[in-house]
């Protein structure tokens, strides 16, 4: 379960909705149309537990998210989720790895502040002695023509799931 | 039979006897005979990986998670405070200032060492280029990638960064940097192979204590290094899961 957004956290004029997590539980989200340019060189790091719980972050995902380490360290990764992201990517996401494969995609990220930033995302298992212990992922500066594609594509996409 | 200790190829030559008087030391140490085996070429030394030749290596990031999943070899320590990281450079004529300006096309230059040309393809993707559709220009050494960009034969430089900022004051001031990493959690690591592994906790104690001898700092000196560090496994496992979700 993750906190609802807090008003005062927002930077600048915001929208509202409620969204419905892929654990069955949903959240306020507050987002504005503010974006948060991807850093040149750094990659965005982080693990979580089989659950999608965060266990993991390093200091660029501290840096883009806006949340302090204390506040990412137990939450659900789904604390990043953007309303304009389809869940089925998520669902995709989750039926993949679960497979034991690798996840690709680019993905619109939720600010505490309520910006964004884009990423190219990739999620791999962790595998332990034959047994997945957990997921690490991993996000680069995508390419704008890509973002590009997404933003064309994925609100065609809420339909499906 | 001596046990056969080898570097990255990767290694700056100014650190070359260096790694001589590493093994000199490290055989007396362990009292054990190590011969050092240097390859001049990445793939010489995983041929020599694959024929279980190799008994230690200072390896590349890029060869970890071979050498730990295919051939059973486990972490001893890293260097303290060095980590991989790659500059993306063009000619300071050029007119590019951001890598979303390269097209297809582009003439990329770079050499073989394979954890930096990752990074640098990763920090090439911004501009749609990738392995596919870049026109490759290999060079044997850092120098020559400056060289294939000062006369125009190549349009970006993929370089380590430690090797940039070596290259001569003259050099780099014709050089314009597009994008330095700051990846930090990518490094080269020492690492023991399966006939050597029941002495494993012994001779990573005598790495990590190097720094506390006066010859051992020497040596340390010679490879322009500080002291070594102990790798937990599953910190090798996190570079190892790093990597593969770069090498995409």
């Amino acid at each position: 379960m993750i906190a609802d957004m807090n008003p005062e956290d927002i930077v600048g004029d915001y929208k509202e909705v409620t969204l419905k997590l892929f654990d069955g539980t949903s959240r306020r989200v507050l987002y504005t149309e503010i974006e948060t340019p991807y850093p040149d060189g750094k990659l965005i790091v982080s693990t979580t537990d089989t659950e999608g719980v965060i266990t993991h972050v390093n200091r660029s995902f501290v840096e883009m998210s806006g949340y302090s380490e204390e506040e990412l360290i137990g939450a659900p990764h789904s604390i990043l989720r953007h309303p304009d992201m389809p869940p089925v990517a998520f669902k995709d996401l989750w039926d993949t790895i679960q497979r034991g494969e690798k996840w690709q995609g680019f993905v619109k990220n939720l600010r505490k502040d309520g910006g964004y930033y884009w990423v190219k995302a990739t999620v791999i298992p962790n595998v332990r002695g034959d047994k997945v212990v957990g997921y690490t992922s991993v996000r680069r500066k995508p390419s704008h023509t890509k973002v590009a594609e997404c933003i064309k594509l994925y609100p065609t996409l809420f339909s499906l799931f | 039979m001596p046990y056969v200790f080898t570097v990255s190829p990767d290694f700056t030559p100014d650190h070359l006897s260096g790694w001589y008087i590493f093994n000199t030391w490290l055989q007396h140490q362990t009292k054990a005979a190590i011969h050092l085996e240097l390859y001049d070429h990445f793939q010489g030394q995983r041929d020599a990986i694959q024929a279980d030749k190799i008994d230690l290596i200072y390896a590349n990031p890029f060869d970890a998670a071979m050498l730990v999943r295919e051939k059973g070899f486990l972490p001893l320590v890293r260097a303290e405070g060095e980590s991989d990281e790659a500059i993306i450079a063009v000619s300071a004529d050029s007119n590019v200032t951001d890598v979303a300006e390269l097209a297809p096309g582009t003439r990329v230059a770079f050499t073989d060492d394979p954890d930096v040309k990752l990074m640098g393809m990763i920090m090439l993707e911004p501009g749609d280029l990738d392995a596919g559709n870049i026109v490759p220009v290999s060079a044997g050494n850092y120098v020559l990638v400056a060289k294939h960009l000062l006369k125009g034969e190549a349009d970006v430089g993929i370089f380590l960064a430690e090797a940039f900022d070596d290259l001569s004051s003259m050099i780099r001031k014709q050089l314009k940097i597009l994008v330095r990493s700051q990846i930090s959690v990518i490094h080269h690591s020492l690492m023991i192979g399966p006939k050597l592994q029941d002495r494993r906790a012994e001779i990573q104690q005598i790495l990590v204590d190097m720094d506390n001898d006066e010859k051992g700092i020497g040596v340390l000196t010679s490879l322009g290094f500080n002291s070594w560090h102990k790798i937990e496994d599953e910190q090798m496992e996190f570079m190892i899961d790093l990597m593969d979700t770069l090498n995409t």
